[in-house]
């Protein structure tokens, strides 16, 4: 009946965010309370990340964030993390992909083939495999979008499908060796420019111009934030929120450039990273994928044309995984039947950990990349303390769990 | 006839903000055929509820006698031990079991966790017989019609020893033809000594079949008449229904009507699964510059079901009519389409249907229209968070910021997300479906402003509304309708909420008579 759904009444509403003057006598420990409410996975995951970088750090007496480590952790994760950032938005979109892995690995023989058997320059050899990449997408998408089977039926049958392929284009075989060229995509790092200095030139210089772009970015929103009369953390709060981010940037950029520089697979992820961050929040198409996940029946409602968005968003997962089956298999230097095993699962699973909803609707590109690190430094340090493969699954498997049964839990406490 | 089988006294049930429910009296006397009537959102539904335990003993005031001995359901369970069914609307049937599974669902013949198909059979047989629904028990409930599974329903009830049985708008999803079966089952069951309460908009059919008939408004008993000899009054039910108070006040609005912008001939809706079913039959309707037209009809009348389907065949499928605007047909097959020729649909089902839930009031007032926030397909936050702004402070939505989460916010707040999500879209035509559905007093005053600030500025209004004072005191015009029909057309002048209703229950039969 009608009346049965007035359950609230206007009151309510203040009452859960009351206006509090910035800085005011408010306290401060609300306020924090309230800014990470907000996004408390994904800022808890940030917490997280930084803790067990801390507790690997000290166990295993300072290995892991040596330069060589550090550059060794990148090139370990970096199709992970590739995958993980299309795994976010087809989530995003209210769907799954079981089959990046075996994607992956069909386009790295494909392109193995491509290279080795019939000496197709590797740039060729690329744009063909991306093209193969995005035709299986399709492929994958068209059934879900338009012909309306469940993703995960689909995906499912694609898993088997290209995990076949892989098998039949290799003949069984590994294919190799690939061109240096193509190696460089995963192995290889930026070069050396200007006058010799102990730390790599071009290193330093992009570290610094993602310094002052970060910061750039920071000074900008809160200013808006301000103009709108929203709440803004105090000045003290955020100049050290500030300190905090250049000196993470910092760090960061000078164990790089006392090492080899700056890993080319770095400079990708990077730009996949500020193109896809950017795409899914400030372009049309990003809202529209949100909404539709967000409620399907509600968008479509609002002129959001859902099978479109479903299909590109499939079209481009395809596109990733095929570019981190490149990347892995330029790691590899090898085209392998067994490449790209479990891919998907640590692609799913970065991307709850980093903040997805198993409804859809939910989550951002940082989200999927945090998360992917939070695998990647795992994994990394507990091999480094010598911690076995077996201990290491049933801990990851762990993670996975505390991680979102945490963000379940504080819904629940939040809706109360 | 002996004495009650059920009384209810003073029923009471209030929901946090209503009062569903004050002070109901209900008696059924044994072996009648007991109509309870009432407007959508009297308080028939959760009447019912309350007598069959989905709201359990505890949550509502008053007493319940069944047989003589007070009641304390705790569940539907309870109450289906002692004999009371309840038949919903929507059938709860499984569609991939047979027949005889349904009936013995949750009440196997079985022992020790093991089904004697032998005892399921042959008792499911029998019971078909009694209900004269002639199939095989093994027939999956998804193979037969509407009509049938309706008298499965039965066939189930009366598996249970029921001895109230309880239809809540049985018919509204028959033919002619199976309506009548199903009534003459009721009077046959009645026969056999079972009572029956008939939930119904159709005052036909209760003339028909009823014993006595009880009238619901606003969560009050009005009276309950015998029905005598002579047959029953249908004034007299429609004057108890209608005549809620004018309760709240309405614009000042002086109507300057221009050309017609909006009108729709021949649209003719199937269901979407029951192609047999026509939901909306043939509507032709207009909409002037300016004006406020309100579309009246009670449960199942079709009006969701027309503008959601004209709005980007949204519903149902479509087999007829056209839209015109300002005179020239227009494409409106998809919502793009729809939005492109200015139409904006507000719906009646905010939470499913109008809002994205999760995300915050900025983003949900631009999705509709995100084109006008941004530039080469990228949207400018700064711009869109301005809009959101300007509509938070000018429709008065009380949040803290634009940026908050609209599944917080109350009923009246989310409502006035939506409207100003399809004003900022800026249509020529406004359907708005419910507009004022569940939420309070002075949200509702504010709404009824802005709609008629709308009208003012000349777009065309739709108001579909199952609140009669709401459409007297809002419209210039109004459209009645009954069984996916057209069956009035009313100026405000001429409009009182007792002509409306008698619009609003005339059947597919009596309109037949009157062709």
């Amino acid at each position: 009946m009608a009346q049965t759904k007035t359950t609230d009444t206007t009151g309510t509403d203040l009452k859960t965010a009351p206006p509090a003057k910035p800085g005011g006598g408010g306290g401060l420990g609300p306020l924090l309370a309230r800014a990470l409410r907000g996004n408390i996975r994904q800022y808890g995951m940030l917490v997280a990340l930084a803790l067990i970088v801390a507790v690997f750090q000290i166990w295993t007496d300072g290995i892991l964030l040596q330069p060589l480590n550090i550059t060794n952790l990148i090139q370990q994760n970096s199709y992970i993390l590739i995958l993980a950032i299309g795994m976010m938005i087809v989530i995003i979109a209210g769907h799954i992909d079981l089959s990046v892995g075996s994607l992956a690995a069909f386009v790295g023989a494909a392109a193995a083939v491509m290279m080795v058997q019939h000496d197709v320059p590797w740039p060729l050899a690329l744009a063909a495999a991306l093209l193969i990449g995005a035709a299986a997408g399709a492929w994958q998408g068209f059934w879900i979008a338009y012909v309306g089977i469940p993703s995960f039926i689909v995906t499912l049958a694609g898993m088997l499908l290209f995990r076949g392929g892989t098998q039949i284009v290799l003949q069984g075989q590994s294919v190799a060796p690939f061109p240096k060229g193509f190696q460089e995509i995963s192995s290889g790092f930026l070069p050396e420019v200007g006058p010799h200095t102990d730390y790599h030139n071009l290193t330093l210089l992009l570290g610094l111009s993602v310094l002052a772009l970060a910061v750039l970015q920071e000074v900008r929103g809160r200013r808006q934030a301000a103009r709108y009369g929203l709440e803004v953390l105090p000045l003290g709060f955020f100049l050290a929120k500030l300190g905090a981010i250049a000196a993470a940037v910092l760090v960061f950029t000078l164990l790089l450039a006392s090492y080899h520089g700056f890993p080319i697979v770095l400079l990708i992820l990077g730009v996949l990273l500020v193109a896809f961050g950017y795409l899914m929040r400030n372009s049309i198409l990003g809202r529209h994928t949100y909404a539709i996940g967000g409620n399907e029946a509600a968008a479509k409602l609002s002129g959001v044309k859902g099978k479109r968005i479903v299909f590109l968003a499939f079209v481009n997962m395809g596109v990733l995984a095929a570019l981190a089956g490149m990347v892995f298999a330029a790691r590899l230097n090898a085209g392998t039947p067994q490449a790209g095993i479990n891919f998907e699962l640590e692609a799913i699973a970065a991307a709850f950990i980093g903040g997805a909803s198993a409804s859809g609707g939910v989550g951002t590109v940082l989200g999927a990349i945090i998360g992917g690190l939070v695998l990647g430094v795992l994994n990394n340090g507990m091999s480094l303390v010598g911690i076995g493969t077996d201990y290491q699954q049933v801990i990851k498997g762990l993670v996975l769990l505390a991680a979102v049964g945490f963000d379940v839990y504080n819904k629940r406490k939040a809706g109360s | 006839m002996a004495g009650p089988v059920l009384e209810m006294r003073s029923i009471s049930k209030s929901f946090p903000g209503v009062q569903a429910l004050s002070e109901v009296n209900l008696s059924v006397a044994h072996g009648e055929v007991h109509a309870v009537c009432g407007e959508n959102g009297a308080g028939k539904s959760t009447l019912m509820k309350v007598l069959s335990g989905v709201h359990p003993h505890g949550s509502y005031e008053g007493e319940i006698l069944f047989q003589g001995a007070p009641c304390a359901f705790k569940d539907i369970r309870a109450s289906e031990q002692r004999g009371i069914v309840i038949i919903h609307q929507e059938l709860a049937l499984v569609p991939y079991l047979s027949i005889a599974e349904n009936i013995f669902l949750g009440n196997e013949h079985a022992s020790r966790g093991i089904i004697s198909w032998n005892k399921t059979l042959t008792h499911a047989t029998s019971l078909l017989r009694r209900v004269g629904l002639d199939e095989s028990p093994h027939t999956r409930v998804a193979d037969i019609g509407v009509g049938k599974q309706q008298l499965v329903e039965i066939a189930k009830a009366l598996a249970k020893d029921v001895k109230l049985l309880i239809l809540d708008e049985p018919t509204s999803a028959l033919n002619g033809e199976d309506s009548r079966k199903l009534l003459d089952l009721t009077l046959e069951l009645k026969a056999q000594g079972i009572s029956c309460i008939l939930i119904s908009h159709k005052l036909d059919e209760i003339a028909q079949v009823a014993d006595s008939v009880t009238i619901l408004r606003d969560g009050r008993t009005i009276e309950t008449i015998a029905v005598d000899a002579d047959g029953i009054s249908e004034d007299r039910i429609i004057r108890g229904m209608v005549g809620r108070d004018l309760e709240h006040r309405y614009p000042e609005r002086t109507s300057e009507a221009g050309d017609v912008v909006f009108a729709v001939e021949g649209w003719t809706v199937q269901h979407p699964i029951d192609h047999q079913r026509k939901v909306v039959d043939g509507v032709s309707l207009h909409v002037r510059r300016g004006e406020i037209v309100g579309i009246a009809g009670l449960m199942g009348a079709g009006r969701t079901e027309l503008a959601m389907s004209v709005f980007g065949r949204s519903y149902g499928r479509h087999t007829g009519g056209r839209v015109l605007l300002n005179g020239t047909e227009v494409r409106t097959r998809t919502v793009p389409e729809a939005i492109g020729h200015g139409l904006a649909y507000v719906t009646e089902d905010r939470g499913r249907l109008g809002l994205n839930l999760t995300e915050g009031i900025s983003r949900n007032i631009s999705l509709s229209a995100l084109g006008k926030v941004s530039r080469r397909g990228w949207v400018s936050e700064h711009e869109e968070n301005r809009v959101a702004e300007s509509f938070r402070t000018s429709m008065r939505i009380k949040a803290p910021s634009v940026f908050a989460q609209t599944g917080k916010l109350s009923g009246g707040n989310q409502q006035k997300v939506v409207l100003s999500k399809w004003i900022f879209s800026e249509p020529d035509v406004l359907i708005l479906d419910e507009p004022t559905r569940g939420i309070d007093i002075g949200a509702k005053a504010e709404i009824y402003t802005v709609i008629a600030e709308l009208a003012a500025q000349g777009k065309a209004v739709l108001i579909i509304s199952s609140e009669l004072p709401e459409l007297l005191g809002m419209c210039d015009r109004i459209y009645t309708m009954a069984e996916g029909r057209l069956t009035g057309e009313v100026d405000r002048a001429d409009a009182t909420q007792e002509s409306l209703m008698r619009l609003m229950t005339v059947s597919a039969a009596t309109q037949n008579e009157q062709v």
